[in-house]
């Protein structure tokens, strides 16, 4: 009983996520705290205590311990290494239909910046179309960019831009 | 003689968070042969000290436009304030080849009565004379207005002084919290007014030809999304927030329609949001990135940055209110890398980043004899801007690792950088002409 009360709040949970709907809108003078907490409470995940074991995201010795993929400079080609690791992500993603992830796509520094806005999202679209490809549906999968805005190595040399030039693949609550 | 010219003191700005002259400029390359100019301290008509050094601020923006070598103070070998007390003989000895003198004088309703007169040392004749009655908190915009003068009496082009720039400014605290504001200052950087801050991304701000609204890209909800918000009465309005991406949004020149990329159909792509129906019409249709639009002044074409030949380069597409109006036509072909693009005014050229050696560099390109010259010598150069007179432009670029502004004369001879005491400045926009009348 408690198992099946479990996965109708994971499906209520999707289902609220899928409903959201981007239409151009008009609000005048809203408040940003707010309508920004509204999007964050929007947030979907697996309790602790829930019916799926996904401890496999945990195991280091798993291909799917690996959630950083990154990307040539002005590419958007997956390494033949990570073509592994992403059919790891799809069996586990596809065997668990509850589940859901982000895909954050982001570019280094160079170059102009709505270009990389665009980059970004093509490097997430990129690993988004091999796990639908190999069984996840689309509906487990959200992509974001955010370009260069969002960098994890903050240097401006080769190295800095080689870790920034990445996919982030997120689950909630890992 | 003396024209009048009546300014209304009420400035009509009520902007969030006032500071004080957060950037500072320096001139990087001076430029040989700049026409000589004496600017005289004017003479101020009352008790203690003027409330501002207006022939400091007057002989700071004619040496940034590069067409003017003010002389320097100790040169000065007198100090006239009229016209009628000038000894031309003087200045010609100086080199010198036109002189300003004026002064500024109390009122009793606490304002200010500034007079000037530009002088040619050559023909000893008079070239321009205002008296402008000024509030105080406008001195430093009179002496903008007074430069404005003196380059169009002088270079017989408009100046673009007296108009704003908006850029993004990101800062880190202790905790390392990163906080992003969208900032307007004075053409010079004075009198920088924080518009919008948040601890969200912030990108791609752009002016409305009101020069009362921007519109930016904020990533407050998480993803991209375009807003625009009037700076005076700070209003804001979610404009476009589609599935995927929402960015690069610019007015139309007639402010009627907006520009911008979006994904929402699966690609980036280049759309029109008409702004009284709120109809989107797509312009691009390509399995490439196509991002980056920028309008030709006549609205009836736009630039864009696209990757369908292989690399990003710029290419042009003819628009109406039904859409394309016919194929897009590469632009560039120098190198690998050519985007961003911006238009001067006139519709002349064409400013972009330009990749050389993996170097990203401000290009120039004359759209009608298609002459390209590199502008900057720098490495990680973005976002140019054209000033509203298509003099100068103003980009982004790093010094010792931190964003800084920077602008370069469209002929590559004079260029200047604008820092901030702290942290990044990046994304800079310059205004219209329209965004300071009153």
């Amino acid at each position: 009983m408690g198992r099946s009360l479990n996965y109708v709040l994971i499906a209520g949970l999707i289902l609220g996520l899928s409903g959201c709907e981007f239409k151009p809108v008009k609000k005048h003078g809203e408040d940003d705290q707010a309508t920004q907490q509204a999007d964050r409470d929007s947030r979907y995940g697996v309790d602790e205590g829930g019916p799926l074991d996904i401890a496999e995201l945990n195991d280091p010795n798993s291909l799917v311990s690996t959630r950083v993929l990154y990307f040539p400079l002005d590419s958007v080609q997956v390494s033949n290494e990570d073509r592994d690791v992403i059919a790891a992500h799809a069996r586990l993603l596809s065997s668990n239909p509850e589940v859901a992830v982000i895909l954050e796509g982001h570019a280094d520094e160079r170059g102009t910046r709505e270009y990389n806005l665009a980059l970004g999202e093509r490097r997430a679209n990129a690993v988004q179309q091999l796990l639908v490809l190999q069984g996840v549906a689309q509906s487990q999968i959200q992509v974001i960019s955010f370009g260069e805005e969002r960098p994890v190595a903050l240097g401006h040399d080769e190295e800095a831009w080689r870790l920034n030039r990445r996919v982030e693949i997120l689950y909630s609550g890992y | 003689m003396l024209k009048k010219l009546f300014v209304v003191i009420a400035l009509s700005l009520v902007l969030v968070s006032p500071s004080r002259a957060v950037l500072t400029i320096e001139i990087t390359q001076g430029v040989s042969g700049a026409s000589p100019i004496a600017i005289v301290p004017f003479e101020w008509i009352d008790k203690g000290a003027p409330p501002e050094q207006i022939h400091a601020i007057v002989g700071a923006d004619l040496q940034r436009s590069g067409f003017f070598q003010p002389l320097p103070k100790q040169d000065l070998v007198a100090r006239p304030h009229r016209a009628n007390e000038v000894n031309y003989k003087n200045w010609r000895a100086l080199n010198v080849d036109h002189l300003v003198v004026g002064r500024i004088q109390a009122l009793p309703d606490d304002n200010y009565q500034v007079q000037f007169q530009l002088l040619d040392v050559h023909k000893r004749s008079q070239l321009a004379g205002y008296s402008i009655r000024s509030g105080k908190s406008d001195l430093r915009r009179t002496a903008h207005q007074i430069s404005d003068i003196i380059y169009k009496a002088i270079t017989g082009k408009p100046g673009a002084f007296d108009t704003r720039i908006a850029y993004i400014t990101v800062t880190q605290n202790q905790k390392k919290q990163k906080s992003y504001r969208l900032a307007v200052a004075d053409s010079d950087g004075h009198n920088e007014q924080v518009v919008y801050e948040s601890k969200h991304p912030l990108m791609s701000p752009s002016w409305a030809p009101d020069g009362k609204r921007l519109v930016y890209v904020s990533f407050t909800r998480g993803r991209p999304e375009v807003y625009i918000q009037n700076i005076v009465t700070r209003k804001f309005e979610r404009i476009v927030a589609f599935k995927g991406i929402n960015s690069a949004p610019v007015f139309s020149p007639d402010g009627s329609k907006l520009a911008m990329t979006l994904s929402k159909d699966g690609n980036p792509e280049i759309y029109i949001l008409d702004m009284a129906t709120k109809d989107l019409t797509r312009v691009t249709r390509n399995f490439a990135i196509d991002t980056e639009p920028a309008w030709m002044p006549d609205g009836k074409g736009i630039i864009f940055t696209s990757d369908r030949g292989g690399s990003p380069q710029l290419y042009r597409i003819g628009v109406n209110a039904q859409g394309p109006t016919g194929r897009a036509k590469r632009l560039t072909f120098e190198g690998s890398y050519n985007a961003r693009g911006a238009v001067s005014p006139d519709g002349r050229y064409l400013a972009m980043v330009h990749r050389e050696e993996g170097r990203y560099r401000i290009a120039v390109q004359d759209l009608k004899a298609g002459h390209f010259r590199v502008l900057t010598d720098s490495r990680l150069d973005e976002s140019p801007s054209f000033s509203p007179n298509g003099s100068m432009i103003i980009y982004a670029t790093e010094d010792k690792y931190r964003g800084v502004l920077a602008a370069v004369s469209v002929d590559g001879r004079s260029q200047q950088r604008l820092s901030l005491r702290t942290g990044d400045v990046r994304e800079p926009a310059w205004s219209s002409f329209k965004s300071r009348q009153r």
